[in-house]
């Protein structure tokens, strides 16, 4: 009896392919979460003072803080002292210095079955990757070729120690760790992730990648990512992420900031492929992130494209500063919700310089019994003159027991603004089904086509390779949730 | 190629066919015709297997398979094609894709390779020939913006891709001008092979002319009360259909 349930649970859970574990030495910290827990992070990772400091004053403050609640979501009480706060996979193989000409076979094997090689030779064309296993950044590529640009792309935990000026400068300038609950977390006991400094006037001749992967049981990763594109400079950065699949839910809470520069340009791309729980609402990554860009100079650019299909909870909502006289900022989005997933992801659009600009495309998909919100705020603050904003929010519907929502706020001080709010929500119909059936293509692949069509506008803005891994997800995603 | 059975169907629990016996042979083309309501788009409806429609009773084989037991693209694989009455807009997915997707899925079916983007091109350009249908149109997302002309040549068209050997065509002739009309009749009829048929289902001679059927029957009440030659069409074009219903005692 015990075998045929699991079997059943193997062919039902068998669509998500990125379900399975790595077995590898990793070294865990014991759970739970003190000031002692924090200044060890801060020792495991060798850590200057002022880090540390950093790290202290979030938790102290992270202690005085309640998580937050106005989100439309059904979230589990979270125990924080029930998580181990560092899992470290390269334990053992790593020397001091943290090179990583010695990484363990199996993360070799693991990223190689992600898609995500780790040797340059096999490399995605055009693309450097960090690669974040749990807590610890596995190994970046193309580092050297980079450099001779100026171009620094490692991990964050490296930076502090070789650009010590650059992440003090920068760290926590976008996201303060008063920001909210999770930032505060994060500030506290975030792991690794990546850091990237585009000098002046450089454009950046390749795809810069990270991929986070969280492996081991029990444990939260804390991502933190910082981009700092200086005047004239140009970056495009992916970033994507899977886990294993497990009956506890696992937390993911990260931090990313960017600072964009006069005349500088960044395009931040995301797949968000965490595993979404099984179809009982069991399990499954809880994806609670602040990312924000702090558009400084004039004429500066920011763009956010996300796909988000996986995750048990979604509570995102990547947002743009925009300071620069000048500065446009965009956010497009697609988030999936199927079976028991529930979302609640946006942005917020501040806008603060003058002649600001700002759009947001928003798609929201949602099937089974799940629950997908689009929160989104746009603020015109008394400088911006003639600041304009373009909001278009879509919900579409794959059966009757999910629910589509809308959270569009507006919060304007300038009577020379121009915001402007378009929603629809649409539903996938049987006749639209049936006409695809009646010409030889099955409901599944029906769904795809009608749902890649709809999300077109989003996905055209992912990098050419990503695009096509996206179009796959959101099929997959949503089989067996129509019929 | 299509046998049918004291076929019963019902809707939402309504009786609609109440005993359907018709066959149909290689190269030939029937017309059913009918009043309003009297379940001719329910007929069509079952054999391409709609969810909504419940069959009670009686079978349908097709080139010696139980069609009854497929599901709808299983039917669309085996050759059954369905020119709709109303074809539905499916907003975001272009014409490309969509028949991309449906041929590659007949290919795949066939167990044939899907075929390469330059060579799909190029059949979409010959085929869009057969009914004049401009290449503006097969670049928009499945019949929005068509106009009622404009989706029926579209249903032609994809039947031209898809090459079916039993076709048939839902009143493709209601809405449309006399000259979409021949366009539509005369790709029809470019199509037509001695291993093709075809069910044509009309209210009007004038898409008759164009198509000769071999057989003419007339349906009323969810049955098949009379069939004839071509030379019945005409006559139904005249008397209309009183006269058949106090033949046949109704």
């Amino acid at each position: 009896m015990k075998e045929k349930n699991g079997f059943v649970r193997e062919v039902a859970e068998k669509k998500y392919q990125y379900g399975f574990t790595t077995d590898v030495h990793t070294e865990v910290i014991e759970k739970g979460l003190s000031e002692d827990v924090v200044r060890l992070i801060s020792q495991k990772k060798g850590e200057p003072d002022w880090l540390l400091e950093f790290r202290l004053k979030a938790f102290r403050y992270w202690q005085t803080m309640e998580p937050p609640t106005w989100g439309h979501l059904k979230m589990p009480d979270i125990d924080y002292q029930d998580i181990s706060y560092y899992a470290n996979p390269t334990a053992g193989k790593l020397g001091k210095s943290g090179t990583s000409d010695e990484i363990d076979p199996e993360l070799m094997k693991t990223f190689d079955k992600l898609g995500i090689p780790l040797e340059e030779r096999l490399a995605l064309s055009g693309t450097a990757v960090d690669a974040v296993m749990d807590s610890v950044s596995v190994k970046t590529t193309f580092r050297e070729k980079l450099k001779e640009k100026g171009i620094i792309f490692c991990s964050i935990s490296e930076a502090v120690k070789e650009h010590p000026e650059l992440v003090r400068e920068y760290l926590g300038s976008v996201v303060p760790y008063r920001d909210n609950f999770f930032a505060a977390l994060n500030s506290a006991v975030f792991s690794d992730g990546s850091f990237v400094y585009i000098p002046k006037g450089v454009r950046c001749p390749m795809e810069l990648s990270t991929y986070f992967r969280i492996n081991a049981r029990g444990t939260g990763q804390f991502e933190r990512t910082l981009i700092v594109c200086d005047d004239d400079a140009y970056v495009s950065y992916l970033e994507g992420c899977t886990a294993p699949m497990r009956d506890e839910n696992q937390l993911h809470a990260a931090i990313v900031e960017i600072v964009v520069k006069e005349n500088a340009e960044v395009k931040y791309s995301t797949v968000q492929n965490w595993y979404p729980g099984d179809s009982e609402g069991k399990g499954g990554v809880l994806n609670l992130v602040t990312k924000r860009g702090h558009l400084r100079g004039r004429n500066s650019r920011l763009s956010w494209t996300q796909v988000e299909t996986g995750s048990a909870i979604t509570w995102k909502y990547p947002s743009c500063v925009l300071s620069g006289d000048g500065s446009q900022a965009e956010f497009y989005s697609v988030a999936v919700t199927n079976n028991y997933q529930q979302a609640d992801t946006g942005t917020k659009m501040i806008h603060i310089g003058k002649n600001t600009k700002s759009t947001i495309i928003s798609k929201g998909i949602s099937a089974g019994k799940s629950q997908n919100a689009y929160r989104g705020l746009v603020k015109v603050a008394k400088t911006a003159d003639n600041a304009r904003n373009y909001s278009s929010c879509d919900s579409l519907l794959l059966g009757s027991k999910c629910g589509a929502h809308t959270f569009p706020y507006m919060d304007v001080h300038n009577d020379t603004a121009v915001v402007e709010h378009e929603a629809t929500t649409s539903k996938i119909s049987e006749d639209q089904l049936f006409y695809c059936n009646q010409r030889g293509i099955n409901t599944e692949e029906a769904v795809s086509l009608i749902v890649n069509g709809y999300a077109k506008e989003v996905i055209n803005k992912l990098p050419m390779e990503f695009a096509v891994e996206a179009q796959k997800l959101l099929g997959v995603s949503l089989e067996g949730s129509v019929g | 190629m299509l046998q049918i059975n004291n076929l019963h169907a019902r809707i939402n629990g309504k009786e609609i066919l109440k005993g359907i016996n018709l066959t149909v042979r290689d190269g030939e083309v029937h017309a059913i015709m009918g009043l309003n309501g009297a379940g001719k788009s329910t007929l069509s409806n079952v054999i391409v297997g709609h969810p909504a429609y419940e069959v009670t009773q009686g079978e349908v084989i097709f080139n010696g398979k139980d069609l009854l037991k497929m599901t709808p693209e299983e039917r669309a694989h085996e050759g059954v094609f369905l020119s709709f009455q109303q074809p539905v807009e499916i907003p975001g997915v272009s014409m490309v894709n969509f028949m991309r997707a449906a041929l590659n899925a007949k290919r795949q079916f066939q167990g044939l390779e899907p075929l390469s983007a330059g060579d799909f091109l190029k059949l979409m350009r010959e085929k869009r020939k057969i009914v004049e249908l401009d290449s503006r149109l097969t670049s928009r997302s499945v019949n929005e913006g068509f106009s009622g002309g404009e989706k029926k040549r579209n249903e032609i068209f994809q039947m031209a891709m898809l090459e079916p050997t039993f076709s048939i065509l839902d009143e493709t002739d209601s809405g449309l001008d006399v000259d979409a009309l021949r366009i539509v009749a005369e790709g029809f009829n470019k199509l037509r092979t001695p291993q093709t048929s075809a069910l044509v289902i009309t209210h009007y001679q004038r898409l008759l002319d164009y198509l000769k059927p071999d057989v003419i029957h007339v349906l009323i009440g969810g049955m098949i009360v009379k069939t004839a030659g071509p030379e019945l069409a005409l006559e139904i074009e005249n008397r209309g259909f009183d006269w058949i219903k106090e033949e046949v005692g109704l």
